[in-house]
């Protein structure tokens, strides 16, 4: 389960163009990271596709930090 | 009224990026034609098209990572990449990139196209048929979107005048450049980033076109031969894609900055067919009507237009086009050139009248008109000059340039010297 961290942190850094210095697990994708409404909504898509998971709109809304993502998923990954 | 000039200009297109590379492949009679390679043709009727060539910038090819950065092209579909590198190069050969509010405001974007987001609204399409309305980007809709070309070029340079965008099929581009300059008249801008961006070369484009019979399908094994415009051997037109983009603006504005200015934009003539949905009327009614709008605004003889960059698509209406010029300047017809820069580029439908306008500025800077390439043997009733094969010196004082679209509409744009 340790490399979801990792996976999670690839993601955020290809999909908004950030320094993976930058992915910290406090980072907020909107405040810190420069993302906007659709990025995130984008993000959300891309963790679920990567970990085979289904990720609700009212859990969606929920993960705003690097570490609201890699927690949601380390609660629900099924691999 | 307000005159409007042309202070930057810029263009993708088959034959390469940036204007300087365009005028220097047109003039030396180059092909920017090819076999398709984006994609598998095997199963089209159609095999070759006008690709925007790809690579290193310092050839003159298309290098997307030198406008955009990875995370940016993601969002966007090909057709506003192409529209945001035209105006990139528009704005920064005009120099006029404002910082405070009063000329942000003063500054709008009118950049259409003929269809939009074509392939990511194909792809995506398949996307929600195989894997379910989950799986459909949030950025879909803005990529597709034809205005969004105005929307990401006002974001991007902080543009708050008139955003406004113009879908006429392949008279897109000229339109755009017509309507601009019109909003500069009346004083709604004092400088608009006007022109038309296209990326319909993909599979359901192909397919579409060829569907309605307007694709050549002869010259897959030739394809710089494809596209000939009132050669006897024509059998449609060849799509190309790509992006034209100018910066038009008032006179006295570009004066008082000394800005270089290239042209002014001198009449606009518009008309509509009210005849068939793909083809001209057979009288040339509409273009003739156009041209003869452009030339009454531009208060002009017919013995002052020296250059026809004609509509000219490699396709029955040729000719069409040819006796509505004939009609429309008599006698004077036969003392001015007219050639068809689609034998080159193919035909970039919204971004055609653009990049054309572009052509016939030039040819009036440079005092040459481009070539008509594989005019081996005229059609009938093809006697004035076409420009066949060689590109040519020769006076332009004035040059007007044509662009019809599908659903019968016609633009006419007259340039002419400051």
């Amino acid at each position: 389960m340790s490399d979801i961290a990792e996976r999670v942190k690839k993601i955020v850094v290809e999909h908004l163009g950030v320094e993976a210095a930058q992915v910290k697990e406090d980072a907020k994708f909107i405040d810190d990271l420069g993302a906007d409404s659709l990025d995130t909504v984008e993000l959300v898509m891309a963790f679920e596709e990567e970990f085979g998971i289904e990720i609700p709109d009212d859990a969606a809304e929920k993960i705003q930090t690097v570490g609201d993502a890699i927690g949601f998923i380390k609660s629900n990954a099924k691999s | 009224m307000r005159r409007v000039v042309i202070t930057g200009m810029g263009m993708v297109t088959p034959l390469g990026d940036g204007v300087d590379t365009n005028w220097r492949r047109l003039m030396a009679a180059e092909s920017g034609i090819r076999s398709i390679q984006a994609f598998d043709t095997s199963d089209l009727a159609t095999k070759i098209a006008g690709e925007v060539p790809q690579g290193d910038k310092a050839n003159g090819h298309f290098n997307v990572d030198s406008y955009l950065a990875p995370k940016d092209q993601r969002k966007l579909d090909k057709f506003l990449i192409f529209g945001i590198a035209a105006a990139e190069q528009a704005v920064e050969d005009s120099g006029w990139k404002p910082t405070d509010e009063e000329s942000l405001n003063r500054t709008g974007v009118m950049i259409g196209s003929g269809i939009g987001g074509l392939e990511t609204i194909y792809e995506t399409s398949l996307v929600l048929k195989e894997r379910g309305p989950r799986r459909v980007s949030p950025f879909f809709i803005p990529s597709a979107l034809i205005n969004l070309a105005s929307g990401q070029v006002s974001i991007k340079y902080g543009f708050k005048g008139p955003n406004h965008s113009v879908v006429t099929a392949c008279a897109t581009g000229a339109h755009a450049l017509g309507d601009a300059a019109r909003l500069i008249q009346w004083e709604d801008a004092d400088v608009m980033v006007a022109g038309g961006a296209e990326a319909a070369i993909c599979r359901i484009g192909i397919a579409g076109f060829n569907a309605c019979k307007a694709l050549s399908t002869d010259f897959n094994d030739t394809p710089t031969q494809a596209s000939r415009p009132w050669d006897k051997r024509r059998d449609g037109f060849v799509m190309g894609e790509g992006a034209g983009v100018v910066v038009l603006e008032e006179y006295e504005h570009a004066k008082k900055r000394g800005a270089k200015i290239y042209a002014e934009v001198i009449g606009y003539g518009l008309s509509g067919d009210a005849y068939h949905i793909t083809a001209p009327s057979e009288d040339g009614d509409g273009a003739q009507r156009a041209m003869k709008a452009a030339l009454k605004r531009a208060k002009l003889n017919t013995d002052q237009i020296d250059y026809v960059n004609a509509h000219g698509t490699s396709t029955m209406a040729d000719v069409i086009e040819l006796g509505a010029v004939k009609k429309t300047f008599g006698q004077d017809a036969y003392k001015l050139s007219m050639s068809s820069t689609k034998s080159a580029t193919g035909h970039l439908l919204g971004a055609a009248g653009a990049i054309e306008a572009i052509y016939s500025i030039k040819s009036i800077i440079e005092q040459a008109v481009p070539p008509t390439l594989n005019l081996d043997e005229p059609d009938e009733g093809c006697d004035i000059d076409l420009v066949a094969k060689q590109a040519k010196q020769r006076k332009v004082r004035y040059a007007l340039s044509n662009s019809f679209g599908f659903g019968g509409t016609n633009a006419s744009l007259i340039f002419g010297p400051v």
